[in-house]
């Protein structure tokens, strides 16, 4: 029986300060101190720190480490934040980051994705609010700079420790390289060298140029479909964190709870080791481009067996697949039936408009939406393939500026209602141990002295600092305590109660 | 059984359907197209005003 599959995205921006010479580092640091001040003015403590301790990018899924592989380095000097929803914002690289608290399901991770939203637009009017005139930071949701330079939207599932990597790997790839027919962002033009506009003019994914392996450790170079980090952020012996880099940033409210929903999905598929093999790609690196190049939805793919099939045979095989399985195991493992049915109800409509009629599904499909709103412009004003108009379409899709994004004035449908928004920005979802980490950081912020994913430091006014561990993802939840939180009027009362419930 | 008889139609009323559909289709192939210029004005407006500058100085650090 499949274990839930926790879920959670992290999702580096891009950022763009105009009217200056432009450090990103330093524009990302401003960016993110000017939120974290703007929210609590009146304090005097330091804002928690982000606890590295336990961060081990380098550790190999596949049991080994690789000499000439380059692990990605931790980045300490950097501001680091957590924040009272749980999310932990930082500067990663170049690029501001936020990774959403650990969700229960993807319709939570779906609306912590929102509400990461919501952040950036509140941190980008705190900061202009600071910087000289003529001088203003731009954010944009997106992966690429057109000019080969990419920057990540990573999901994050809980799986079983005791599923053989190996299985998720080759069994989880297919619907990597296929899902991006609902779940791609679009792009103008390609970042390959020696590919020209005129060759691809449009393609369905952001990400899909910087592909260039099959599994793998990095995340910065040589790209790999499936990423072996093995940091679970949570008991080792029990989980595995599945990393999976090779996503878009969504801004399709669709596409990201497709994206979280049905990836969930066919992990539990895989845990249960009902799946199987024939969908298995005989070239899954170039096939990620093949399908990523034609928007007409035809070409087939060469399949290990020897057989061909289309990107839509595969995702409907797979999603036929999916309503078999919950059929017999239920959807216990994607967050319950309401959830779950949903889930199926959203692929279903998606790829049946995408056969039918891709433009039907334009508002729900992120890559079909700004492909309407670039053809539309280059027919209107004759445009040639490679126009820089059109590639300024393709950037300010992804604008964060309300009055300048492209993909709000699409017509893309909304699935959360605004308020569950507002509340996600301030507040930790019930359903996981980020539900501890939020109380604690809402109502002690000044005694946190630090937190991370699997632990919290906190500081009970006496003796030695106490060392929280979370090392159980579904716990710390509401349900679970709740009561004792809500009773305790401190920290330290909080922690006997607590200890003495052991 | 009867519900089979029920779901079996006419010839002609099947014609009158497709019909019927395909003005539907077409009134929203209009619908949607008359949208879809209100949109492209729209974003002729919105549209940053130096394109060709925009996009040269949109230059990111690769990230992750």
């Amino acid at each position: 029986m499949a274990i839930v599959k926790v879920s959670g995205i992290e999702t580096e921006y891009g950022i763009l300060a105009r009217g200056t010479e432009s450090n990103p580092v330093l524009a990302s640091s401003l960016l993110i101190n000017a939120y974290i001040e703007a929210n609590s003015p009146d304090v005097e403590h330091d804002v928690p720190a982000w606890n590295f301790d336990d961060e081990q990018p380098d550790i190999d899924a596949r049991g080994f480490s690789l000499e000439s592989a380059m692990p990605p380095e931790v980045e300490m000097h950097l501001v680091n934040a957590v924040l009272t929803n749980g999310a932990r914002y930082y500067v990663d690289h170049a690029h501001p980051e936020i990774s959403t608290p650990e969700c229960a399901n993807a319709w939570e991770t779906l609306i912590y994705d929102c509400a990461g939203e919501e952040i950036i637009r509140q941190s980008m009017a705190a900061v202009n609010r600071t910087l000289p005139s003529g001088v203003e930071m731009l954010l944009y949701k997106n992966n690429s700079d057109g000019k080969g330079n990419s920057y990540g939207c990573h999901e994050n599932f809980l799986v079983a420790r005791d599923v053989p990597f190996g299985r998720i790997v080759s069994q989880i790839t297919p619907h990597f390289v296929t899902r991006q027919v609902f779940a791609g962002a679009g792009k103008v033009g390609s970042e390959m060298l020696g590919v020209s506009a005129e060759q691809v003019p449009f393609q369905m994914s952001q990400r899909a140029d910087f592909f260039e392996e099959e599994v793998g450790l990095e995340t910065t170079l040589k790209r790999p479909i499936v990423n072996t980090r093995d940091e679970p952020h949570c008991d080792p012996q029990k989980y595995r964190r599945l990393h999976v880099i090779v996503g878009d940033a969504n801004m399709s409210q669709v596409a990201t709870f497709l994206k979280v929903g049905t990836t969930s999905l066919i992990l539990s598929l895989i845990e249960d080791d009902v799946l199987g093999a024939d969908l298995t790609l005989a070239h899954p690196v170039s096939a990620i481009r093949q399908v990523s190049y034609d928007p007409t939805l035809k070409q087939t793919l060469l399949m290990a067996n020897g057989s061909r099939m289309t990107a839509m045979e595969i995702q409907w095989a797979l999603f036929q697949k999916s309503v078999n399985y919950v059929k017999s195991v239920g959807f216990d493992s994607v967050g319950g039936e309401i959830i779950g049915q949903r889930i199926l109800d959203l692929w279903e409509e998606v790829l049946t408009g995408l056969d039918h009629d891709p433009e039907s599904v334009a508002d729900m499909v992120d890559w079909i939406a700004k492909k309407r709103i670039v053809d539309g412009m280059q027919s209107r004003h004759g445009l040639s393939h490679g126009d820089s108009r059109l590639k300024a379409i393709d950037l300010q899709y992804h604008d964060m500026r309300a009055e300048k994004c492209l993909a709000t004035r699409a017509g893309l449908r909304t699935l959360v209602e605004s308020a569950h928004v507002e509340r996600a920005i301030l507040h930790a979802p019930d359903t996981t141990r980020a539900y501890f980490r939020g109380q604690c950081l809402e109502r002690w912020p000044d005694q946190v002295v630090s937190a991370n994913w699997d632990c919290l430091v906190l500081d009970v006014g006496r003796g030695p600092l106490r060392r929280v561990p979370m090392m159980e993802p579904l716990r710390g939840t509401k349900d679970l305590v709740g009561q004792i939180c809500s009773e305790s009027q401190t920290l330290l009362e909080l922690l006997d109660r607590l200890g003495a419930e052991k | 059984m009867a519900e089979r008889v029920q779901k079996q139609k006419s010839n002609s009323e099947r014609v009158a359907e497709e019909v019927v559909s395909s003005e539907a289709s077409s009134q929203q192939g209009e619908k949607l197209k008359a949208e879809l210029d209100d949109l492209l004005d729209e974003i002729d407006d919105v549209l940053e005003s130096n394109a060709e500058d925009f996009v040269k100085s949109y230059i990111q650090k690769g990230g992750e």
